[in-house]
Parts: structure tokens; sequence; C-alpha cells
């Protein structure tokens, strides 16, 4: 099949004027893939260290608690916050709801607050700051 | 029941498309969405909850059926989600036929391959490693 080659094709992100529904939408997809890439292979790592033997799984902590490991794993959990809270989004939006513009919109701006705030609340827990 | 013939949206595209199983793609995203929503909150709250990190508290963590039982689900129900989206990632951003199904079958191989090895860890933990 041919194309014409002027015609956009997707992603649009420099055609479309940006808002909260649009950086969400493509939120949606980047946190996806990093959960997808870095968070499974992280899990997998996790898992194969911790069967493999004390040594080995001395060296994945070691490496996880180094200023880039944690970089990481915070920004894993809030990809996960926000990949999860959009993902609820998408399944109000799939049943037909949510799609006037105020509540969309809304909407949006509310998984990005929900999801600094999660993101925050499991870090200060994990941190011990209630303990 | 006869395909078209649905008044949902959902059920008039079940059983068309070109090789049959676009509503089922569509629906299995959502359905391992919502498996992966409540296995990812029971990681969470889990690893939170428990008393400390360490390998000793870990292992037998996962060697009891509640942990083991949770965290195999998880695994299989992640990857199968994680090939699913960037599959529909690669459907809208890779416009060369031939590079799509190439790296479709990279995809599934890699999905397989990682849980496969994902498994394998978990069942030497929960049985005794």
């Amino acid at each position: 099949m041919t194309r014409n080659p002027d015609r956009p094709l997707s992603p649009h992100l420099t055609i479309w004027k940006w808002g909260p529904g649009m950086l969400v939408s493509i939120l949606h997809r980047l946190t996806g893939g990093a959960l997808a890439v870095a968070g499974l292979a992280l899990l997998t790592w996790w898992l194969w260290a911790l069967a493999a033997g004390a040594d080995d799984y001395e060296e994945f902590v070691t490496l996880a608690m180094k200023p880039a490991g944690l970089v990481v794993l915070v920004g894993l959990t809030w990809a996960f916050w926000q990949h999860l809270l959009s993902g609820i989004r998408h399944l109000v939006m799939d049943s037909g709801a949510g799609l006037e513009l105020r509540t969309n919109r809304l909407f949006a701006v509310l998984t990005i607050a929900g999801s600094l705030f999660l993101t925050a609340l499991t870090w200060a827990i994990a941190m011990g700051v209630w303990a | 029941m006869s395909i078209g013939t649905s008044s949902t949206p959902l059920g008039q595209v079940r059983g068309t498309g070109s090789a049959q199983h676009g509503g089922e793609h569509w629906l299995r995203e959502r359905l391992t969405s919502a498996a992966s929503l409540l296995l990812g909150l029971w990681l969470i709250l889990s690893l939170l909850l428990l008393p400390s990190l360490d390998r000793l508290t870990l292992t037998e963590w996962l060697r009891a059926p509640s942990g083991a039982v949770p965290m195999a689900l998880l695994v299989i129900v992640f990857f199968v989600h994680s090939v699913d989206g960037l599959k529909t990632v690669l459907d809208d951003y890779v416009h060369d036929e031939g590079s799509r199904l190439l790296l479709h079958g990279i995809l599934i191989f890699a999905g397989v391959g990682g849980a496969a090895l994902a498994l394998f860890s978990l069942a030497k933990i929960a049985f005794g490693a």
C-alpha cells in the first residue's frame, strides 16, 4: 500500500496544542513503557537475585540503594501510580463516561496530582516517617 | 452469537478484523489491567507491611502460598499486560509492515522469556532456595 509522505503519522506530539488530556495520554504510554521494560527487568532481576543466594541479593540491594538506583525506584513508583490512576480514567472513558471537556480535563489533572501524592506517601511509609 | 448483531461496540467487533482477534486483544488489555491493579496494590502493600526487606524475610514470605501464588499471578499478568500494551504502541508508531512484524516477534520472545525466568526464580524460592 502506498501512502502520501506529506500526511503526518503518529505520534502527533508536535502538531496539537498541549492540554491536560494530551499530557496524561502520552504519560500513560511513557509510564506503561517504562513499567514494561525497566519495571519488569527490575522485578525479574529482584526475583532472580533472591533465588540465587545471599551474595547475589546483597549485590542487588547495594546497587538499588545507590543514588541512581533510588532514582529508578522512585521513578518507577511514580510511573506505577500514574499508570494506575490514568488506567482507571481510561476504563471510565471506555464506558462512555467522563468525555465532556470539563470532566475530562479535571480527571486528567487529578491523575497527576494523585500520582505525585501517592508516590510521596509510598516513600514516606517506606522510609518509616510514621514508624 | 453471530457477528454484528450485538448492540455494544465491543460486541460488534469481536470475531471480526483481519486476524479475527481485534476485539479479544482490546478486551484482554482491559481485563489484565484490572488484575494488574489488584496485584500491583498487593505487591506495594505487602512490601510496605513486611517487617523487613532482608533476604530471609522475603524468601519466607514467598515460600508461603499466600505470597507465592499472588506473586506467580502478578508475574504472568504483568507480562501479558506489558506485551499487549507495547504491541499497541508498536502498532501505532511503527508504520513499516515488515519492521512491525519483526518487532512484534521480538516483543513476544522477550516477554515469554522474561516471564519464564521470573517464574523459575519464584519457583526456586517457593520450593526452597
